[in-house]
């Protein structure tokens, strides 16, 4: 079985869309964040309610019920699958088809909340989340929904403007052109010592006038982009 | 064609695409009519990059695009007016009908421990102390005591909204718990209907052999025909869930128990409406001792009779026929 956090949907276009699962750690988290923000907002509202008395008590308890049971809701249908926690983490809540889930599922997984916390702390959740493939806890099951990253990709061959192309001095297999293109276009997120180490693995294979191998890959890459 | 030039000649109609996807509802009339061609245009192009084997970065970005074409095309929010009215009307009524099953099962583990625990701490005084401790037995003699000025849970005016803002908390959290907690093979539920009986049916019992009766019942009768029913029907759809679980018949379990979830959920829309009847009545009715107590009585019956009726009676052939029109929904 290939283990993967990437799920593939098939589009009435025929593509195959993908978004990446988002796993126990970022939702835990994400569900912290949220969690301090209904506790920060109980606690405001409790001291401003302090002068209404007997009356503060029970629009405090109705408070306590709409942040318990309405808070996820209401963002997740109107603000598009993020509560302010998940938007922190950068994650969202869709239906499993990747279409923006709607009040009735949002409804569902945020009732069966009590089922995915028995007997304390999301046991139960957190253990179906870990034995099922799309992450998902007791309430994501019954309504057909999963949690998604949602960040918008960086890609700009502009960084590469500076690189003269290289041709390769030996034929390339598809899966060899790939890394050398990937290596060059994702110059931004890995430190220059960490491409020097990946670079001079392969220095061997290199011609013997290279002298610096990250610009070599950088070179062979633009170049098999199609750059001349 | 190599990745850079594919980009040099696509790039502006990406561009562009995303353009109107950030614009949404402010999209001139002409891209938003041009959008589905142009998102089967991007969903041609995405599948190009992929089966080119271009960078994992072009194929993120039109992915991305794809995606947001995607969710902008197919998710539509359907506004839908007369979709309330429709439930109130026809839905909820026949997702009652429709799991007559369910709903004869969680009365029967409501009602039988209610009626046995009633007639138990009726006939010896001691039995209550099983269920509740004694400073709560103190608690709710108290409140019922007949030289009380204001019975019910509690007695000063201003502690109607208070008492409303506990009984929304309190009831509705009871109800969505007892539903959800159906999921574990119905068990859940199951306890959590025989333990609501067990208390409700003990207090009901203590107080009548205290002859408090004066205040109790009268206090009880018009709340309990929407909170007792609605709570029976949350546990209702709570086993319809564990059901589902159990015995998932021709689908496999977590198809059995979607399709349970969203047919429970019909029911319990109807609960979470019931039980805020149900607060209110208790907040600023059942409190008030301004009333009579046959008017309470007869209040209270044409409640009961209300509920009973809808859920039930009413419109039965209406209701039927929406049913066999919606089977599939």
């Amino acid at each position: 079985m290939r283990l993967d956090t990437i799920c593939p949907v098939e589009t009435p276009e025929g593509t195959d869309l993908q978004a990446e699962l988002a796993g126990l750690v970022p939702r835990a988290l994400a569900y912290s964040v949220d969690f301090l923000l209904r506790m920060a907002i109980l606690m405001a509202l409790s001291i401003v309610l302090m002068v209404a008395g007997r009356v503060g008590d029970g629009l405090l308890l109705i408070a306590f019920f709409l942040l318990e049971w309405g808070y996820p809701v209401f963002f997740e249908v109107l603000r598009n699958g993020q509560t302010i926690g998940k938007k922190a983490f950068a994650i969202k809540v869709v239906n499993e088809d990747l279409t923006p889930v709607r009040f009735g599922s949002s409804f569902i997984r945020n009732l069966l909340r009590t089922a995915d916390i028995f007997p304390f702390l999301y046991v139960s959740g957190s253990i179906s989340m870990i034995v099922t493939k799309k992450f998902q806890r007791l309430g994501d099951l019954a309504a057909k929904t999963i949690v998604v990253y949602d960040e918008r990709p960086e890609h700009n061959t502009a960084l590469l403007d500076s690189v003269e192309p290289v041709t390769p001095s030996y034929p390339m297999t598809e899966d060899q052109q790939t890394a050398f293109v990937n290596f060059a276009l994702n110059r931004g997120q890995l430190s220059d010592a960490r491409q020097h180490e990946i670079a001079a693995i392969i220095q061997p294979k290199m011609p013997m006038r290279v002298t610096d191998p990250v610009e070599y890959v950088r070179g062979v890459g633009k170049w098999l982009l199609g750059a001349k | 064609m190599k990745q850079l030039d594919f980009e040099g000649q696509y790039s502006k109609f990406w561009t562009k695409f995303e353009r109107t996807l950030d614009a949404r509802k402010d999209a001139d009339n002409e891209s938003l009519e041009n959008f589905p061609s142009e998102y089967r245009r991007l969903c041609q192009h995405l599948a190009m990059a992929k089966s080119r084997r271009y960078s994992t970065g072009l194929i993120g970005r039109l992915n991305d695009l794809v995606q947001r074409g995607y969710e902008a095309l197919y998710g539509q929010q359907v506004k839908n007016h007369g979709l309330l009215i429709e439930y109130f009307r026809y839905g909820f009524p026949a997702a009652l009908r429709s799991n007559a099953t369910y709903l004869w099962v969680s009365a029967a583990v409501f009602v039988l421990p209610f009626i046995a625990m009633m007639v138990a701490t009726f006939v010896n005084d001691q039995i209550i102390y099983s269920v509740m401790d004694a400073s709560n037995v103190r608690g709710m003699e108290s409140m019922y005591e007949p030289s009380a000025e204001k019975f019910g849970r509690e007695r000063q005016a201003d502690s109607d909204i208070m008492m409303f803002g506990f009984y929304i908390y309190n009831n509705i959290g009871i109800a969505f718990k007892c539903f959800a907690v159906g999921l574990f093979a119905g068990v859940g539920s199951l306890f959590m209907l025989a333990y609501n009986g067990v208390v409700l049916g003990g207090v009901s019992g203590h107080l009548t052999a205290l002859n408090y009766t004066e205040t109790f019942y009268p206090f009880v009768v018009g709340h309990g025909s929407f909170e007792l029913t609605a709570i029976v029907f949350s546990g209702a759809a709570g086993l319809k869930l564990g059901f589902a679980f159990l015995s998932p018949g021709q689908y496999s379990r977590v198809k059995a128990i979607q399709l349970a979830a969203s047919d429970a959920m019909k029911i319990m829309y109807g609960v979470f409406i019931m039980l805020l009847i149900a607060a209110f009545i208790e907040a600023f009715w059942s409190s008030s001792s301004l009333m009579p107590n046959w008017v309470k009585y007869s209040v209270g019956a044409f409640l009961w009779f209300i509920v009973y009726y809808y859920c039930f009676f009413w419109s039965r052939n209406k209701v039927a026929l929406y049913l066999s029109q919606n089977a599939a929904r």
